[in-house]
């Protein structure tokens, strides 16, 4: 357990962040698009947990924002959905393209 | 009571008349808006019948001379420590000359145009402006600071166009109110100057302070300002020159004075009130109210004298030849206004030598009442016959009778028949020109046997000569119409003997009239030789004016296009003013002006259109904005951030 080097850990953060980056932009599904946010939130809380472990191992203020980030995920997906759901009710679709009103 | 305790009431009381009149006239009072009209003037004459009963016979006397009295002063605007725009009331003895005449008259009119302007559409429109008009008058005469005068001069200027246009689906009628309003506000950017010349140099605003300073020849101020010189004329006589200049717009005189003809287009009421006895005097009012100070300055005093002869004498000329009852009148006003003018101009301040100032006065006193009365009579003649013009008329005097006796005193009094009240006037009018200037007495004398000739041809020609020929008859006249006259017409027989160089001089001493019955034989005998020539020209209809007329030939002519004045105005604006000056400025306001703000409007739309293109409605590239911007600030940051 104690073997694995912090660079290991955050190059898997780094890679998760930039996967959930790369789905939001490129998928077109809302709830595609949600879940590759979620992807980059958990990469954040990844950093939190680790960066908390090997700077300051006697204290649990990363551990907490963990936590707390992932109580904000919860409230943002539920909010998310019922945004999402709306907007199938009114266009039939949860393609982001096809949401594109709000513009000049 | 103190003059404070009620004579602000005097001009608030019309005023409070305007706004309920003007604001809920047409909503709930549409019969009786003229008698809520008359009440509020019947309570403003009293009190300024009570007012001039307090200064002239109570209170206003301190050591044999009358006090300029100020009760209610109030700064307005405060520009300097001594030079303010107060809103103040004067009381002196020809403010309250003034206040008497307006109210007074403004109250025969309201009663007058109770019958006349009966069934009207916009009934309480007309009473609302009579009252706008009236309280702007009083206002005016009350001044205490020439700005305040200015104020009003102004106000009195919007309500004379507003009634000007009353009948405003009239094209004439709008075209006269527009060129009175125009001609007016020309001349007043001269009075507006001379204000600010006067203010300038003299420190303040105040009437009193200022003529104190000005008349003083120790002061500083009085050393400046007539030793710094413009074009080389002092400014004095620049500043007061142009302050006449505003006078003599307001009062018509030569060569302002082709608006008042044209205003005739107005409800003849609003000619007896406006055109004749009240605003048209506030020329001659400015200059009696700055008088202490013209009455030092030769150059302006004689240019006074020269334009108010000049005018007298062309407009009697004109007279004669107009066969529009209310032109004749119109320009028998603009020279009775000569009259006073030159009277002014022909006095000096103080003493023997301020004959003139009280004879002047004392003109615009009568003048007040035998012109209103005669423009109230035209008045009841044009609703009789419906026509203005004088050749629909004839053998009235059957029909009217009333018209007609109090038309003829009215005739009289303007002819200086004794003993009626332009009897009086006018030989002091005479007296103070003769005592002056030779010259200007014949010019006077003169114009004073036309006077009598061009009113007894209007008296004959409507109320004498043809018969009749018309089946109906012209429909009498009501009460509320024949009332004004009556009480008008009794005024004109008995105002002249009031003793009025006890009341008014231009000192506020005692003046009395050096009158003498010899100097009355020859502006009599004028008199009388002109009506004898109306009476041969005009009782009966014959040929006889027209072989006049030929006779006259080309003097004839030229009085009876009013002696070019208008064409020569038309041809300065028009051609000149217009081409020179209009056009370059309308190309340069079309091209330039609204080219450079349309540039700018097109140049934003442009830029915008670009630019909106960021705004796209779509998530993800808002994502992306927001990511790359993240990335710029971390670069910022951590690279460039020192």
């Amino acid at each position: 357990m104690s073997g694995i080097p912090i660079s290991h850990i955050l190059f898997l953060s780094t890679a998760l962040f930039f996967i959930g980056m790369y789905g939001l932009f490129t998928r077109r599904n809302l709830i595609t698009m949600l879940m590759a946010i979620e992807l980059i939130l958990n990469s954040v809380n990844i950093n939190f947990v680790v960066f908390n472990k090997f700077l300051w191992p006697g204290k649990l203020d990363g551990i907490f924002f963990t936590i707390f980030i992932i109580t904000i995920a919860a409230a943002e997906a539920a909010v998310a959905i019922a945004i999402i759901i709306n907007l199938f009710r009114s266009h039939r679709s949860i393609d982001v393209e096809d949401a594109t009103e709000m513009k000049w | 009571m103190n003059y404070s305790d009620y004579i602000a009431l005097i001009p608030l009381l019309p005023l409070a008349g305007f706004v309920l009149l003007g604001l809920f006239g047409k909503k709930y009072f549409r019969r009786s808006s003229g008698y809520i009209g008359v009440l509020i003037l019947v309570m403003s004459t009293a009190l300024a019948f009570y007012t001039a009963y307090q200064y002239f016979f109570v209170s206003g006397k301190v050591h044999d001379t009358y006090q300029t009295i100020i009760p209610l002063k109030y700064t307005w605007l405060q520009f300097s420590s001594g030079t303010s725009i107060n809103m103040g009331i004067l009381v002196d003895a020809i403010s309250v000359m003034m206040l008497v005449i307006v109210t007074f008259v403004s109250l025969m009119v309201h009663i007058f145009s109770l019958g006349y302007m009966k069934g009207e559409e916009r009934f309480s429109t007309y009473y609302s402006f009579l009252s706008l008009f009236t309280f702007s008058m009083l206002g005016l005469v009350m001044a205490s600071n020439i700005f305040q005068i200015y104020f009003f001069w102004e106000l009195v200027g919007i309500s004379s166009y507003l009634l000007i246009g009353f009948y405003y689906d009239r094209p004439s009628a709008v075209a006269a109110s527009k060129k009175a309003f125009i001609v007016t506000r020309f001349a007043d950017l001269g009075f507006l100057i001379g204000i600010l010349i006067l203010a300038y140099e003299g420190g303040t605003l105040d009437f009193n302070t200022l003529i104190e300073r000005l008349t003083n020849t120790q002061s500083s101020q009085y050393i400046n300002i007539t030793t710094a010189s413009f074009l080389g004329i002092s400014v004095m006589t620049w500043a007061l020159t142009l302050v006449f200049i505003g006078g003599a717009g307001k009062s018509a005189m030569f060569p302002l004075h082709i608006w008042l003809p044209d205003a005739m287009e107005g409800p003849t009421p609003v000619s007896a009130l406006i055109h004749a006895a009240t605003m048209v005097v506030a020329g001659v009012y400015l200059v009696a109210r700055l008088f202490p100070v013209y009455s030092i300055n030769e150059a302006a005093l004689h240019i006074v004298t020269w334009l108010g002869a000049i005018s007298a004498l062309l407009a009697a000329l004109i007279a004669c030849t107009q066969t529009d009852i209310k032109r004749v009148l119109a320009y028998s006003t603009i020279s009775q206004i000569g009259y006073m003018m030159f009277a002014l101009g022909a006095a000096k301040y103080g003493g023997e030598a301020g004959t003139g100032f009280t004879a002047s006065m004392f003109h615009l006193f009568t003048h007040a009442f035998f012109k209103s009365l005669l423009f109230l009579g035209a008045g009841a003649i044009i609703h009789a016959v419906h026509s203005n013009e004088m050749k629909d008329m004839g053998s009235l005097r059957k029909f009217m009778p009333v018209t007609h006796i109090t038309f003829l005193i009215a005739c009289l009094a303007i002819s200086g028949v004794p003993p009626f009240a332009g009897f009086f006037s006018k030989e002091e009018v005479l007296l103070a020109a003769f005592n002056s200037n030779k010259f200007i007495y014949s010019i006077a004398l003169f114009t004073s046997g036309l006077t009598v000739f061009y009113m007894f041809r209007l008296y004959f020609s409507v109320f004498w000569n043809k018969q009749r020929e018309k089946h109906e008859p012209p429909h009498g006249i009501s009460f509320t119409m024949k009332l004004p006259l009556i009480i008008l017409g009794a005024g004109t027989m008995f105002i002249g003997f009031i003793p009025f160089g006890k009341y008014v001089s231009s000192d506020g001493k005692l003046l009395e009239s050096a009158f003498h019955l010899n100097f009355s034989i020859a502006p009599v005998c004028f008199a009388l030789a002109g009506i004898a020539i109306a009476m041969w020209m005009y009782k009966t209809e014959s040929n006889r004016p027209h072989r006049v007329a030929a006779a006259f030939g080309g003097l004839y002519q030229a009085a009876h296009k009013k002696f070019y004045m208008d064409e020569i105005y038309l041809f300065v604006t028009k051609k000149i003013i217009f081409n020179l000056v209009g056009r370059p400025a309308a190309w340069i306001d079309r091209n330039i002006v609204d080219g450079t703000m349309n540039g700018m409007a097109y140049s934003t739309a442009k830029i915008s259109g670009w630019i909106k293109g960021i705004q796209s409605g779509k998530v993800q590239a808002y994502a992306m904005y927001f990511f790359i911007g993240i990335i710029v600030l971390v670069i910022i940051v951590l690279y460039l951030w020192k």
